[in-house]
C-alpha cells in the first residue's frame, strides 16, 4: 500500500515497526513455552545468559526468556484491553460533546477536565488497594481504562467541532442523514487515524502505569508482566547479588516497548498532519 | 467587566467543583471496601498486648468510629467529613496510631515541595529555552541530536527512568548515594554541611525529574515555536525588516509562551504523580515515601489524607496559573 | 525621462512541491516584465489564483521555499542607482525594507503581534530603521503620522484584537507609509471588508499617494477599485501579463480577449442586459496548456495560439498586449 511505503520513509516508523514486530514475535512465542510461567524451579537458578537460557534464569528458578515472552504478552494484553476500552469512552464522550455542543458539551468537557486535573495516580492507587485481592489482567485493564480517556476525548471533540463546520456536514444534515449515520459514515474516516494514534499513546501509558503499580505491590504478583518481573528482581535483591540479567531484561524490554510505541504514534500523526506533510504553499 | 464574567467566574466555579468532586471521591472510595478499619485497629492493639474490659472496649470502639469518621449514616458521615476538612483535620493514621495524618504529612511535605518546585521550574525554563532555539533555528545538527535524545527519553515513565538512572549512577558508577534525604540520625541544622548533604542526596531524584521534564518541554516548545513562526504576524515582522533577534524574542517567543503556560497548568497533576514515584525509587523522605509506607501497611487514612491534600494543592496551583495567564495574553484581559 | 522606480525582466517564480516523491511545479509567475514609474498608482488585476500575490512577494524579495526564483530579474531604483534585487545581501534587503519599499499583505487582519499594543508595533518598525529614537520619540512620530492621515490616535494604545477589520487594514496601510517609501505594495487591501469600509481604505491610499508622490502597486480582483484609484492597470492571467494600459484605455478599449471578457462582465449603470463571463475555468498553474494560457477559452483562437506563447506587442507608447490576434492586427493582416 502506498501509505505504508510513505511511512517507511520515516526512520522512526521503520525502527519502531521493527522493534514492535520483534516484541510481538516474542509475545507469540509464549504460546510455545515449555514451562508454566507461574511455577517456580522449572530451571536451575541464577544462571547467566547462555545459549541454553538466552536471558538467563532468576532466583525463583525460572527461565527468563520464557518469563519475558509471557511478560510482554501479558503487558500487551492489558494495554490493548485498557486502551481499546478507553478509546470507546473517549470517542463517545468526544463525539457527543463535539457534535451536540451547548450545555451537554460543556458538562461532558467539564467531567473530562476533572479527570485531567486530579492526580489520577493517587485515585488509582486507592482503587487498586481495594481490589488488590481480586486483581487479574482484566480487572487491571478495566481499572486503567476508566481513567485514560479524558485527554483524548478532548482531542476528538476539537476535531468533531471543526468537522461540524465543514460544508459536507450541512449537505448531509439537509439531505436527511440521521445523526448516528452522519457520525459513523462521514466523520469516521477523519477520526479513525486520530483514534489509532491515541490508542498507541494510551497503550504506552497503561503499560507504564502497570509497571508502577507492580512496583507498589498493587497487582497480582503471580502473573508475569513487565512490572512483576522487575518487582520480583528487586525484592530478591538481584542488584546487590549481581544478577544483572534479571533486572536488565524487563528494563530493556520495557524501554524498547515505550520508545517503539511512541515513535510509532509520532510518525503516524506527523504523516497524517497535512502541515508537516506538505510544505507551505504561498497565497 | 466581561473579563470577570467571561474568564474568572467559570474558572472559579470549576475550581470549587473539582475540589468538591475530588474530595467526595476520596470520601466514597474507602467506604467501598469490605474491611473495617476499626476492627483492624482493635486487632492490632490486641496483638500488641493491651487489654480492655468490655465496657471501656465499647467506649473505645465508639471513639475509634468517631475518630475515623464512621459514626452515623453515610450522609451524616459525609457532613462530618466536610466539617473536619474545613478545620484542617484529616484524621488519624491507622498504622501509626494515634499520630494525626496532618503531622505525618507536615514532616514530609517540605521535602516534596522543595524538590517539586525546583525541578519543575528548572525543567520548564530549560526545556523552553532549548526547545525555542531548536524550533527557531530548525535545521542545525545539534537540534537534530537533541531531538533524537528527547524522543528516547520522553516516552519512558517516571519509574523506569528513575530506576535506570539509579542503577547507572549509584550502582554501576557509584557517584551518588542510593537513597535520598538525609542519613538516619542526622539532625536538622542551619549549617552548610547539612544543606550540602541534602543536595547530594537529592541530586539523583532531581536529575531524573529535570531530565524527563526538560525532554517534554523541549518537544512541546519546539512544535509551538515552529507553529508561531508560520504565523502571519511573524512573516509581517520580517517584511518590515525587523532584526532577527527582535523577531525571535518579541514576536515568536512571547507568543509561544502562552500555550506553554497553559500546558504547564494541565501537566501539574502528572508532574506531581511522577515526582512522588521518583521519590519512592530513591527513598527520598517526601510524600512519595509516606505514600509507599501507607500502601504497604494498609494505612488507608493516611492515603486518603495525602490524596485529599494533593487534590486541593494541585487544583489551587492550576487556579493560580489560570489567574496569572491574563497578565501575559491581552486577548483574555480585554474582550 | 521617467525612469522606472521598479522593474522586472522576464521574471519567473515557481512553487516546487515535493509530497513523498511526487513533484508538482506551480508556475505562478511565468515571464513577467513590469515597469513601475514614479508617482503613479499601478494596478494589477486578475482572477484568484492567477499568480498576483506571488508576483508581489517576488517583487518584495520575500521568496521562501517552496517558492523559488527560476529566472529573470527585479531591479530597484534607489537614489538614482539601479540595484539588482536578487543580488542584495540579507542585510541590504532588510535595510531597504520599509524605507524604499514596503508591503501591505493580504489578510491584514492577523499581521499584528497580538501581545503588543499598536504603538509598540510602530515603535518596533521605526527603531528597526531609524536609529537613535527613544520610545517616546517613536510614539510621537507614529502619533503625528496618524494625525496627518486623519486616523484616530487612540488606536495606538489598543491591542490588535480590539480593532475592527477595517481599522486594522488602515493601520497597516498607515504603517506601510510611515517611513515614506518610494514604493508601497498592496495585496488585496479591500478584500473581506464591507463596501463602506472599502471606501475609507481607498481614500486613505489616495491621500497617501498624493502626499508622498510615490508609487503604489495595487493588486486586487475588484475592477471597481482599479477604476477608482489606478493610473495604469496590468491584467494578469495564469502567471503572465496579458495586457497593460492606462486605466481609461483598459476600460474603454481593451484589446486582449480576456480583458474584454473581464470588462464586459462588469455591471454598468442603466444596462440591464445579462452579463457574460469567459466560458470555462482558469487553468491550474501546475498544469498549463501549451502556447497561450488563455487559448482553451478564447473565442478567437488561432492555430499559433495553441503552440506558442504570444509576444508582447506595444500598440502605442502606453499600451501593450500579449496576444497573437493583436500581433496579426498590428502587422496589418487582419483589420
Amino acid at each position: 500500500m502506498k501509505v505504508l511505503k510513505d511511512l517507511f520513509e520515516d526512520y522512526r516508523f521503520v525502527v519502531s515497526f521493527t522493534i514492535l514486530c520483534a516484541l510481538l514475535l516474542l509475545a507469540i512465542l509464549s504460546l510455545f513455552s515449555p514451562h508454566d510461567p507461574t511455577l517456580w524451579g522449572t530451571a536451575p537458578r541464577d544462571i547467566k545468559p547462555s545459549w541454553e537460557h538466552l536471558f538467563g534464569t532468576n532466583s525463583k528458578g525460572q527461565d527468563l526468556f520464557w518469563q519475558a515472552a509471557f511478560a510482554v504478552r501479558n503487558s500487551l494484553i492489558i494495554a490493548l484491553i485498557a486502551a481499546s476500552l478507553s478509546r470507546v469512552i473517549a470517542v463517545l464522550v468526544g463525539m457527543v460533546a463535539g457534535y451536540k455542543g451547548g450545555m451537554t458539551g460543556t458538562v461532558l468537557m467539564f467531567f473530562s477536565d476533572v479527570f485531567l486535573v486530579i492526580p489520577l495516580f493517587l485515585i488509582i492507587v486507592m482503587l487498586a488497594m481495594l481490589v488488590r485481592e481480586r486483581m487479574n489482567l482484566v480487572t487491571l485493564g478495566l481499572l486503567l481504562a476508566a481513567f485514560g480517556w479524558s485527554w483524548d476525548a478532548r482531542v476528538i471533540r476539537s476535531q468533531i467541532l471543526s468537522l461540524r463546520e465543514r460544508g459536507f456536514t450541512q449537505t448531509a444534515v439537509l439531505s436527511g442523514t440521521g445523526t448516528v449515520r452522519l457520525v459513523l459514515n462521514e466523520y469516521m474516516p477523519f477520526t479513525t487515524p486520530l483514534i489509532f494514534s491515541t490508542l498507541i499513546n494510551n497503550m504506552a501509558w497503561v503499560i507504564g502505569l502497570e509497571i508502577t503499580l507492580a512496583f507498589l505491590g498493587l497487582v497480582n504478583m503471580d502473573i508475569p508482566t513487565l512490572g512483576t518481573m522487575l518487582q520480583w528482581a528487586i525484592s530478591y535483591q538481584a542488584i546487590l547479588l549481581g544478577y544483572w540479567w534479571w533486572i536488565v531484561t524487563p528494563i530493556v524490554l520495557s524501554v524498547l516497548l515505550f520508545v517503539a510505541l511512541y515513535w510509532l504514534s509520532v510518525s503516524i500523526s506527523e504523516y497524517l498532519d497535512p502541515r508537516t506533510r506538505i510544505q507551505r504553499v504561498g497565497a | 467587566m466581561t473579563f470577570v464574567k467571561g474568564y474568572l467566574i467559570p474558572r472559579l466555579i470549576q475550581y470549587v467543583l473539582v475540589i468538591f468532586l475530588g474530595l467526595t471521591a476520596v470520601f466514597i472510595i474507602p467506604r467501598l471496601t469490605p474491611s473495617d478499619p476499626v476492627n483492624r485497629t482493635i486487632i492490632q492493639l490486641r496483638s500488641m498486648g493491651s487489654y480492655l474490659d468490655p465496657a471501656s472496649m465499647n467506649a473505645f470502639i465508639e471513639d475509634l468510629n468517631e475518630l475515623y469518621g464512621l459514626t452515623g449514616s453515610p450522609l451524616e458521615q459525609y457532613g462530618a467529613f466536610w466539617t473536619r476538612l474545613f478545620k484542617g483535620n484529616f484524621g488519624v493514621s491507622f498504622f501509626q496510631f494515634p499520630t494525626p495524618v496532618n503531622q505525618l504529612i507536615g514532616v514530609a511535605l517540605p521535602w516534596t515541595l522543595g524538590m517539586l518546585l525546583t525541578t519543575t521550574v528548572l525543567a520548564w525554563i530549560l526545556g523552553n529555552i532549548i526547545g525555542g532555539l531548536a524550533g527557531y533555528f530548525g535545521r542545525s545538527r545539534w537540534s537534530r541530536v537533541v531531538d533524537v535524545c528527547t524522543m528516547i527519553i520522553r516516552p519512558i515513565p517516571y519509574y523506569i527512568f528513575a530506576f535506570a538512572l539509579m542503577l547507572l549512577l549509584a550502582y554501576v558508577i557509584p557517584l551518588f548515594p542510593v537513597s535520598g534525604g538525609i542519613p538516619i540520625g542526622r539532625q536538622f541544622s542551619w549549617t552548610l554541611a547539612y544543606f550540602l548533604d541534602v543536595l547530594k542526596h537529592a541530586f539523583l531524584p532531581a536529575l531524573s525529574l529535570v531530565l524527563l521534564g526538560t525532554a517534554v518541554w523541549f518537544q512541546t516548545m519546539k512544535l509551538v515555536v515552529q507553529n508561531v513562526n508560520a504565523e502571519d504576524f511573524v512573516q509581517y515582522a520580517k517584511f518590515g525588516g525587523l532584526r532577527d533577534r527582535k523577531i525571535a524574542t518579541r514576536y515568536v517567543i512571547r507568543n509561544a509562551m502562552l500555550p506553554q503556560i497553559t500546558s504547564l497548568a494541565l501537566s501539574i497533576g502528572q508532574i506531581f504523580s511522577g515526582a512522588l514515584i521518583t521519590e519512592i525509587v530513591f527513598s527520598y523522605p517526601g510524600l512519595g515515601m509516606l505514600l509507599y509506607n501507607a500502601i504497604i501497611t494498609g494505612d488507608y487514612n493516611l492515603i486518603m489524607g495525602i490524596t485529599a491534600l494533593s487534590i486541593i494543592g494541585i487544583t489551587t496551583a492550576i487556579f493560580v496559573i489560570d489567574l496569572l495567564y491574563p497578565l501575559f495574553d491581552p486577548r483574555v484581559r480585554y474582550q | 525621462m521617467n525612469k522606472p522606480v521598479l522593474r522586472t525582466e522576464n521574471l519567473k517564480a515557481f512553487y516546487v512541491l515535493d509530497v513523498h516523491g511526487d513533484q508538482t511545479v506551480v508556475k505562478a509567475v511565468n515571464g513577467v516584465n513590469l515597469h513601475i514609474r514614479e508617482n503613479e498608482v499601478y494596478g494589477i488585476a486578475g482572477e484568484s489564483g492567477c499568480g498576483k500575490s506571488t508576483l508581489l512577494k517576488t517583487l518584495y524579495g520575500a521568496i521562501e521555499p517552496p517558492l523559488r526564483l527560476m529566472g529573470g530579474k527585479v531591479y530597484y531604483r534607489v537614489v538614482d542607482e539601479e540595484l539588482d534585487a536578487s543580488r542584495l545581501s540579507a542585510e541590504d534587503k532588510r535595510y531597504l525594507r520599509w524605507e524604499f519599499i514596503s508591503y501591505v499583505p493580504q489578510g491584514s487582519m492577523s499581521v499584528h503581534n497580538p501581545v503588543l499594543k499598536l504603538k509598540e508595533t510602530f515603535h518596533d518598525f521605526i527603531s528597526a530603521h531609524l536609529s537613535g529614537k527613544t520610545r517616546e520619540e517613536a510614539f510621537e512620530i507614529a502619533k503625528a503620522w496618524l494625525v496627518e492621515l486623519g486616523l484616530p490616535t487612540k488606536i495606538l494604545d489598543a491591542y490588535p484584537h480590539q480593532l475592527s477589520g477595517g481599522m486594522k487594514q488602515r493601520v497597516t496601510i498607515a504603517l506601510a507609509a510611515l517611513l515614506k517609501p518610494k514604493v508601497i505594495i498592496c495585496d488585496e487591501p479591500t478584500t473581506a471588508l464591507d463596501v463602506v469600509v472599502q471606501r475609507g481604505v481607498v481614500q486613505l491610499l489616495k491621500s497617501i499617494q498624493r502626499e508622498l508622490q510615490n508609487s503604489i502597486v495595487l493588486v486586487t480582483h475588484d475592477m471597481g477599485i482599479h477604476a477608482n484609484v489606478a493610473d495604469r492597470i496590468a491584467i494578469m492571467y495564469a502567471g503572465v501579463i496579458v495586457e497593460e494600459a492606462p486605466a481609461a484605455t483598459v476600460f474603454g478599449s481593451p484589446q486582449h480577449p480576456y480583458t474584454r471578457y473581464l470588462i464586459n462582465s462588469l455591471p454598468r449603470f442603466g444596462d440591464k442586459s445579462a452579463r457574460e463571463s469567459a466560458p470555462g475555468n482558469p487553468p491550474l498553474l501546475s498544469n498549463l496548456p501549451g502556447g497561450c494560457p488563455f487559448h482553451p477559452r478564447c473565442p478567437y483562437v488561432l492555430e499559433i495560439c495553441k503552440r506558442e506563447m504570444p509576444e508582447t506587442v506595444a500598440l502605442n507608447q502606453n499600451h501593450k498586449a500579449a496576444c497573437w490576434l493583436v500581433v496579426e492586427r498590428e502587422d496589418g493582416k487582419t483589420p
